[in-house]
């Protein structure tokens, strides 16, 4: 029989003796439902096109001709039939929050509800240019300020710029308008302190601002080090980077202190957001002293995460730093029209900010979304959202913790994600294979060895949007694969077994990468 | 409250299990005059679906959707047709509510995906390999710029006088920030671009030359022989590409030189949005590929042997090197890979070509049309889809008039450029696919009257 096309691309048949679960005993290499999918590369056809396409009523400019592409790019293309056949094959080799729970600690994977799938589709939003006269889109200004407003209330903070693309991107905004703060005032600051516990994007963005980044080490209760951060504080600090609430799933007590300690050297306090979920509508990040926070509407406004982004991550800003913050803006005019602030306008609208992040004015079809959560929660819905996220961490916490290790489970109640560590597993066995069971179990894995301060971490946070019943669901089988794991059960190792595939060669992947197709690799 | 699951049973019964007698007791850690007693103040309440709907529909029809109205616009952002099939795909919620692939057994969608997607971004390129994708096309050239000073040990770029002036404001906002030396200057109203004040300005310390293609005034520079220039000097050539679909008429910068080409893909699959999410395209020679920034995904096996895919290089990366990594990104903009490359994969690259010259024969329409309107010349002679207008007054008031007229005539180089008056009188724009005939007749009208 012929293989799909003539690139060489063969299912791998198996032996089909019993126990071969290396290959499929299928002649297709499907196993019913379970469907293998080759590359658009192999299947596609260089005389094939999913679009009809008017024919050019002229012959290219003869001023062009000589920057003429020689040869059209060399890829197939797909008949409508056929597109949809690749790709919805291929979305069944994905795991995503629609089929069950994905508890990645520090990610809050959440329902993304339809109706901001539907509202961000409206042609008003998404078929409208951003460099359209301005008087033909007071509707999109108008998103940006009413989710701006709400932004500011639910942080206490002054100002927000609404134009990060992204966590990341935020956190650059929020450094950025610290060294701006710091430059205005003729001073010099090198240093960024931040925990070692913080996310990798914290120390990556501090350097990517020109920082020098020096960290400070963790409590043995999973908190900041105040008394070393302290100890490390002069004129040469910028600023700290602090994740409120923290990695390990804990509330930082001491802010405010830590706040007031930085401010009185002149520094300016940074709070990565990316946990805000757990405190939406209970805590004012305002109130605690800080100076500037992103927060992903990917993560705590529930914009669908779409298999790695895009995100959209606004920083709000204290009255110190809001001067300095990045063009593009909104504001009201003197007739109270809402007017876009751009290059052309900062004279006297914005003389300090520190410029410009992005082409155009940030993840309009993030603020939609975000704002239709928002306004669909309210300021009730949005503290319940807290609550729940909250009480659904503790009771995996609580549920889970006399056969799993809780390192701070004594100390108190966890936050809205709960962390446990591999200690206590039979010699030999890890985080990785807990991981790689709850695969099988049919649930995607926790956040597994982040944060790097607790050994073989397991960051759970189920978000309020998990049931009870799919929580019990969860915790029976988390229990079971601890209880194997504590036990030595061997099979674990070979986990997982019923996924499309079974574990991948990341080694070989990183020493000779193959990263686009070529027909002799096919 | 429709989107949380938890009954008042459910919420008593986990109190009890964990031991404590009401939520406020897992907030213990928060100091008492940190929690709020209540709601927040002045806040509406929640609201049922119905309700947010009708509320954002309100917010939505102020707005003058491209698609009501003759348009022109370009400019970075361009409006193509997006197959139905796009939008139906990328809601599948095996795509749409997945997380970056770290468990690749249970992403090989997403991961494939990313692969397949790389390959057609290096073959458009013509580099390569290209990555996973970045925010959008302006970060993207930051990022290419950080990448080319790590690979020279040098950290002096020069932009060509044609590049998006966002993206080099956006640029220089972060050059005043890590030190970075920029040359740039404004373009002038020549037909060509500078190619010899660009050259000129290539010396030994020079890291990159970062050269819009088609530039942002719609003309073709020669990138061949800017190429040769650089590397003369030990520099890198950086090529933009805001226009994708152009790669379907144009050579790829690729095979002209250029050693990192990023873009702006938004063209194929995303659509408009009024500006993001977009999507950042990256391609590189391989060579470099250690010092790219971004997620990558790389072919290799399971433990049965079968093919399989995978993040890759992760040491480059801010979750493995913190202050040493390549960049500070993490999320990119994975859903927009995907929109892109089922555009892509519909459109083949033969599909692509015609397309192109799809666009390229509305835009000599475009440009006979309006050429002939009374005060009105053409900059460009040679061009893709979008050019400059020269008018005889200044073109914001022009865009203006016309949108009173519920005509969208392209965006003003005032706009753009607001610091260079001898650029005012001139009007970007772009035809697609979608323009029609009777549009390029409206905007010929609007502009005889508004200029009459």
């Amino acid at each position: 029989m012929n293989a799909p096309n003539p690139s060489g691309w063969r299912p791998s048949v198996g032996s089909g003796e019993p126990g071969n679960t290396g290959s499929s005993p299928t002649v297709s290499g499907d196993r019913g439902l379970t469907l293998e999918e080759p590359l658009s590369f192999e299947i596609g056809d260089s005389a094939k096109c999913g679009v009809d396409i008017e024919a050019p009523e002229a012959e290219p400019l003869a001023s062009i001709s000589a920057f003429l592409r020689k040869d059209a790019p060399q890829l197939p293309g797909l008949t409508e039939p056929e597109c949809i056949r690749h790709y919805t094959r291929l979305s069944r080799q994905n795991y995503g929050i629609d089929l069950g729970p994905f508890p990645l600690g520090s990610c809050t994977m959440k329902h993304n509800p339809r109706l901001n799938e539907k509202v961000a589709r409206l042609p008003g939003f998404a078929d409208v240019h951003p460099l359209q006269p301005q008087s033909t889109v007071p509707g999109a200004l108008e998103v940006i300020e009413q989710l701006a407003d709400w932004l500011i209330a639910l942080t206490g903070m002054h100002a927000v710029a609404m134009s990060p693309k992204a966590g990341a991107h935020g956190e650059l905004c929020g450094l950025l308008a610290i060294r701006a703060a710091h430059d205005a005032n003729g001073e010099t600051r090198r240093i960024v302190l931040v925990p070692e516990s913080a996310h990798g994007t914290n120390p990556a963005t501090a350097a990517f601002a020109g920082y020098k980044v020096e960290s400070i080490p963790a409590t043995e209760e999973g908190r900041v080090d105040f008394d070393a951060l302290k100890k490390r504080l002069g004129p040469d600090v910028a600023g700290v980077m602090i994740t409120n609430p923290n990695t390990c799933g804990l509330f930082e007590p001491e802010m405010k202190a830590i706040g007031d300690a930085v401010h009185a050297v002149g520094g300016y306090v940074y709070c990565d957001g990316a946990n805000f979920n757990a405190i939406v509508g209970k805590v004012r990040p305002g109130d605690l002293g800080i100076d500037a926070m992103h927060i992903n509407l990917h993560k705590t406004f529930s914009t669908p995460h779409g298999g790695g982004g895009p995100g959209s991550g606004p920083v709000v800003l204290s009255e110190a730093l809001a001067p300095f913050a990045p063009i593009p803006f909104v504001r009201r005019d003197d007739n109270g029209a809402l007017r876009l602030i751009e290059e052309g306008e900062t004279g006297d609208a914005a003389p300090l900010s520190f410029g410009r992040m992005t082409a155009f004015h940030g993840q309009m079809g993030m603020f939609t979304r975000a704002l239709a959560y928002i306004l669909s929660h309210g300021a009730d819905g949005l503290r319940q959202v807290a609550e729940d996220a909250v009480l659904n961490a503790n009771y995996v916490l609580r549920s889970c913790e006399d056969v799993l290790s809780a390192p701070f489970g004594n100390a108190g109640p966890c936050m809205h994600e709960a962390l446990f560590s591999d200690t206590g597993l039979a010699e030999g066995f890890s985080t990785l294979d807990i991981a790689k069971g709850l695969i099988d179990e049919g649930f995607h894995p926790m956040t597994v060895y982040f944060p790097l301060v607790v050994k073989g971490a397991m960051l759970v946070e189920p978000t309020e949007t998990e049931s009870k019943l799919g929580l019990d669901r969860f915790i029976a089988s988390l229990r079971s694969l601890a209880e194997r794991a504590r036990k030595g059960d061997e099979s674990l190792h070979a986990a997982p077994v019923y996924a499309p595939r079974r574990r991948l060669d990341e080694t070989q992947a990183a020493r000779k990468p193959v990263l686009v197709w070529r027909e002799e690799e096919g | 409250m429709r989107y949380l699951p938890l009954t008042e049973q459910d919420r008593a019964e986990m109190l009890g299990a964990i031991g404590v007698a009401s939520v406020d007791d897992l907030f213990v850690d928060v100091p008492a005059r940190a929690r709020l007693p209540g709601l927040i103040e002045g806040l509406p309440l929640h609201a049922g679906e119905m309700a947010v709907e009708r509320h954002m529909k309100g917010l939505a029809a102020k707005n003058l959707a491209a698609d009501s109205a003759p348009f022109f616009l370009g400019a970075g952002a361009y409006r193509h047709h997006v197959p139905a099939t796009v939008d139906h795909l990328i809601q599948r919620g095996e795509f749409l509510t997945a997380y970056t692939p770290y468990q690749p057994e249970i992403a090989q969608g997403t991961l494939q995906v990313l692969f397949e997607f790389q390959t057609q971004v290096a073959r458009l390129f013509g580099t390569d390999i290209a990555n996973a994708s970045m925010y959008d096309g302006s970060t993207a050239c930051w990022e290419a710029i950080g990448m080319a000073a790590r690979i020279t040990r040098r950290s002096r770029a020069v932009l060509c006088a044609g590049l998006h002036p966002h993206y080099v404001s956006q640029i220089q906002t972060m050059a005043r920030f890590t030190g970075d030396t920029i040359e740039t200057r404004a373009p002038t109203l020549e037909a060509q671009p500078d190619k010899s004040g660009l050259i000129d300005s290539i010396d030994e310390e020079t890291s990159c030359v970062v050269v819009q293609y088609p530039d942002t005034l719609g003309r073709i520079p020669d990138l061949a022989a800017i190429a040769d220039a650089a590397h003369e000097n030990g520099a890198l050539l950086i090529a933009v590409v805001t226009e994708p679909v152009a790669l379907g008429l144009l050579e790829a910068p690729g095979n002209l030189g250029a050693d990192i080409v990023v873009g702006e893909g938004q063209s194929l699959g995303v659509g408009l949005q009024f500006g993001g999410p977009y999507l950042g395209l990256f391609g590189c020679r391989e060579k470099f590929v250690r010092q790219m920034p971004g997620r990558i995904c790389g072919q290799t096996v399971d433990a049965d042997g079968k093919r399989g895919f995978v993040l890759t290089l992760s040491t480059r990366e801010q979750h493995i090197r913190r202050e040493k990594a390549t960049s500070n990104i993490c999320t990119n903009s994975g859903l927009c890979a995907l929109a892109f490359s089922i555009h892509m994969s519909l459109l083949g690259g033969e599909g692509l070509a015609r397309l192109a010259r799809r666009n390229h024969a509305r835009a000599q329409a475009m440009v006979a049309r309006l050429g002939a309107v009374s005060g009105v010349t053409c900059l460009n002679t040679a061009y893709f889809n979008e050019v400059t207008l020269i008018l005889p007054a200044d073109a914001r008031e022009t865009v203006r008039k016309l949108a009173d007229r519920k005509v969208l005539g392209g965006v003003s180089l005032g706009r753009l450029f607001p610091h260079a008056p001898t650029l005012h009188n001139g009007l970007l724009v772009t035809a697609t696919e979608l323009t029609t005939d009777a549009d390029i007749e409206a905007l010929a009208t609007g502009l005889a009257e508004v200029l009459a």
